[in-house]
């Protein structure tokens, strides 16, 4: 693996490697969870909590772990972390613990998670590997914000429950139902490969029309 | 009688795993590229989904009760190690059938829609035979959601796609026309 800085490991998760519009990784909750920005802030909350305990242990405890049961003593670790979660969600926020349902406790089948211990926490010092997590977390977090923004507020016409465009809004239902997860998704990706797009063509040099004879890149 | 052809119908059409619960999403998109991989997923994901099941009824039955608090932790690892104990088996005792389905099985333990069917089985409160009824339905579900996809997978291949769309963007897009269309089944209980 390339060596990488503190400041790298704490911040490609949150932009340059987003777990979830980069790495495609862990879209269920993604689009599950995301018809309301409470439930998806909630859900970011409780999985940022799982990576960072899970990552703090798995780091902790990498040399006593061995080889041949790493994954079984990682889902432990997460399983153990995501049952504290259920509980105090359960505990401190009922009306959304109800609404994400199943989803709380799927945080332990959250391939995020369970990737960033086999690919980082079991190979990285305790403080890097919370930087890690913490980056990574943030991502899905940020991922997460922007889902059940673009969902809430199209869909229902509110952010964070606060109505933003007064009665005469006709709000798309279809945002806040199964479907518009996929599209709102789907669009959000075409947006990023469109810009990906523009920088390639921004780097590429210039082909100049036949018999113009300026240099490439040179002074017009 | 009549319960059970519900809950068949419900889990396959109406509350589609992968298209209106949003489960096992990981497989749906990686493994939806060819309709004979589609198929052979779908079948391994019936096959684990009917073990889950019979599974949870018994944890449900004579464990959890005692110990509540253990649920999502028994459910991970009781199911893990019974399909790798399953997946033994079956290499020993069938070579073909391994062939056919033996790469995916560890694939999906570890996938959201099994531990979703067990979590949604327990929620819901179903017993043996129901949960077995909502297993089969669940991964049939799952088997149409995926066959579909990898159709209109094949024949988007061949046709002109704009560059910013080779990504997943289009395959969401699609997806998300797909779930709009099972929406349609809601219909089927409003009488």
């Amino acid at each position: 693996m390339k060596e990488t800085t503190a400041q790298e490991d704490l911040l490609r998760g949150i932009w340059r490697e987003n777990p979830v519009l980069v790495q495609l990784l862990g879209l269920c909750p993604t689009l599950a969870v995301t018809g309301s920005v409470d439930n998806a802030v909630v859900m970011g909350i409780a999985t940022f909590f799982v990576l960072l305990g899970s990552s703090v242990l798995v780091s902790t405890f990498k040399s006593i772990i061995p080889k041949e049961v790493r994954i079984s003593a990682y889902i432990l670790i997460i399983a153990t972390f995501v049952t504290i979660a259920d509980m105090v969600t359960h505990a401190l926020v009922p009306d959304i613990w109800k609404a994400l349902g199943p989803f709380v406790p799927l945080i332990v089948v959250n391939c995020i998670i369970l990737g960033r211990q086999e690919a980082f926490a079991s190979k990285n010092t305790v403080w890097r590997s919370t930087l890690d997590a913490v980056g990574m977390g943030s991502g899905f977090m940020v991922a997460m914000l922007i889902m059940g923004s673009v969902r809430e507020i199209i869909g229902n016409g509110s952010w964070f429950g606060i109505p933003l465009f007064g009665g005469h809004y006709q709000p798309w239902i279809i945002m806040i139902l199964p479907p518009g997860g996929f599209f709102t998704l789907g669009f959000v990706l075409l947006a990023m490969g469109w810009k990906k797009g523009r920088e390639a063509e921004a780097v590429r040099p210039r082909r100049w029309p036949h018999g113009v004879t300026t240099e490439v890149g040179g002074p017009v | 009688m009549r319960d059970l052809f519900w809950i068949f119908v419900s889990s396959m059409l109406v509350n589609n795993f992968t298209l209106v619960l949003f489960l096992g999403l990981c497989p749906f998109l990686g493994v939806s590229a060819k309709i004979a991989t589609a198929v052979r997923m779908g079948m391994a994901d019936i096959f684990v989904m009917v073990i889950t099941s019979v599974t949870v009824s018994a944890l449900n039955a004579w464990v959890l009760p005692h110990a509540p608090y253990l649920k999502i932790i028994a459910f991970i690892v009781v199911i893990a190690s019974l399909v790798q104990i399953v997946e033994m088996v079956i290499r020993k005792v069938s070579p073909t059938l391994f062939r056919e389905l033996g790469i995916y099985l560890p694939l999906i333990t570890t996938n959201c829609a099994i531990l979703g069917l067990a979590l949604l089985q327990t929620s819901k409160g179903y017993g043996f035979t129901e949960g077995l009824v909502y297993a089969v339905g669940s991964g049939l579900g799952l088997t149409l959601a995926l066959v579909l996809m990898a159709s209109i997978r094949e024949t988007v291949e061949l046709s002109s796609v704009p560059s910013i769309a080779r990504n997943m963007g289009l395959v969401l897009i699609i997806a998300g026309s797909l779930s709009l269309a099972f929406m349609g089944f809601a219909g089927l209980f409003s009488s």
